[in-house]
């Protein structure tokens, strides 16, 4: 199914979860897993919650993590 | 002397003992010693960064987020933690309400602390703060449990009705973000500082050391800066001199200037002055 992930539109399986969108998008980014923070339609997904939350067709997702500001 | 909330291996980068005279002050609750807070935004390396808050002394410091393929999490993070500065994330680049509430939860998230440094842009040539979706994304997050520092206007009343609503700190501007342009408008941030009842932190628009101890004489709390330091030509020599106007500029707030005079008053006495 299509899921839209930082702006751009991704493949993910049927069955996929927050968790393994961050996985896939850490490891490509060689980011940290530590202070990552997930929007899913405009709401924050705990991390607590990232293994249970099934994405679901048409998602809009944001996978953020910590940049230099001022 | 505040009680230091740093590590132990920390102070010893700050290059010796605070002067006397020089007082800790409270944000949230929290005592810091240093009243210099850093923004990130602009350093050109980690290693830059490094010595670049080191140098500074600050024990606060401003981060952003990103998404994750633009973003430089693992050293960022890695530098600021053994620094041992306290983080404060921000919301920048949010135009709405909704916009900068999501963020700043977002930031709770990642960040796992509840300060946020609340930013709301009205106007994308000046960055000007937008104060009717700053007011009511105040609200909203102080309602949420956040401390917030609200970047505003140097308009007194605007900066009363943040503190009204719960704001941790007011967070006025002295020019717009990155100008440079030092405190237009002293009158302004002096009267801001009279009318809020919470700290006062002089935000943006600081250039060079003597617009951040202009700040500190006007009664400012404390001065966040980050470009006038991270884009400097050496960041960490002007680190340094920021560091030090903050420090001077509080001194010299709390010795309680001379007032000004139209016309000279001899410093020498005329008493027993010669007829030569």
């Amino acid at each position: 199914m299509q899921v839209t992930v930082n702006g751009a539109g991704t493949d993910v399986p049927d069955d996929a979860t927050v968790s393994g969108l961050v996985d896939r998008l850490v490891a490509a980014h060689r980011s940290g897993h530590g202070r990552v923070a997930v929007a899913r339609n405009g709401d924050v997904v705990p991390r607590s919650a990232w293994e249970t939350t099934r994405l679901s067709a048409g998602d809009v997702l944001e996978v953020l993590a910590p940049t230099a500001g001022g | 002397m505040s009680e230091d909330p740093r590590p132990p291996h920390h102070s010893q980068a700050r290059g010796g003992p605070l002067h006397g005279g020089l007082d800790g002050f409270e944000l949230a609750g929290q005592t810091f010693e240093s009243r210099l807070v850093l923004g990130t935004g602009g350093i050109t390396s980690m290693d830059t960064l490094e010595r670049t808050v080191r140098a500074s002394g600050t024990q606060l410091v401003t981060v952003a987020l990103r998404r994750v393929e633009a973003s430089a999490e693992a050293a960022m993070m890695q530098v600021l933690d053994r620094c041992g500065v306290r983080l404060l994330p921000n919301t920048a680049g949010c135009r709405t309400a909704r916009e900068a509430v999501l963020t700043a939860r977002l930031g709770r998230e990642a960040f796992g602390t509840d300060w946020v440094k609340l930013e709301v842009i009205g106007d994308e040539h000046t960055l000007l703060p937008d104060a009717v979706e700053l007011l009511d994304a105040a609200e909203q997050l102080v309602d949420d449990g956040f401390r917030v520092f609200a970047y505003t206007t140097d308009d007194p009343v605007l900066g009363r009705r943040l503190a009204d609503a719960g704001c941790a700190a007011v967070m006025p501007l002295g020019s717009p973000i990155g100008s440079g342009l030092g405190i237009r408008n002293p009158h302004a941030i002096a009267l801001l500082r009279e009318a809020v009842p919470v700290p006062v932190v002089l935000d943006a628009g600081i250039g060079t050391a003597s617009d951040a101890a202009l700040a500190m004489e006007l009664g400012c709390d404390a001065v966040l800066l980050a470009s006038a330091v991270t884009r400097a030509r050496d960041p960490e020599r002007m680190a340094r001199a920021m560091r030090h106007a903050v420090e001077a500029g509080r001194l010299a707030r709390s010795a309680g200037r001379i007032p000004r005079r139209w016309h000279a008053e001899a410093s020498t006495q005329f008493e027993g002055l010669p007829e030569l």
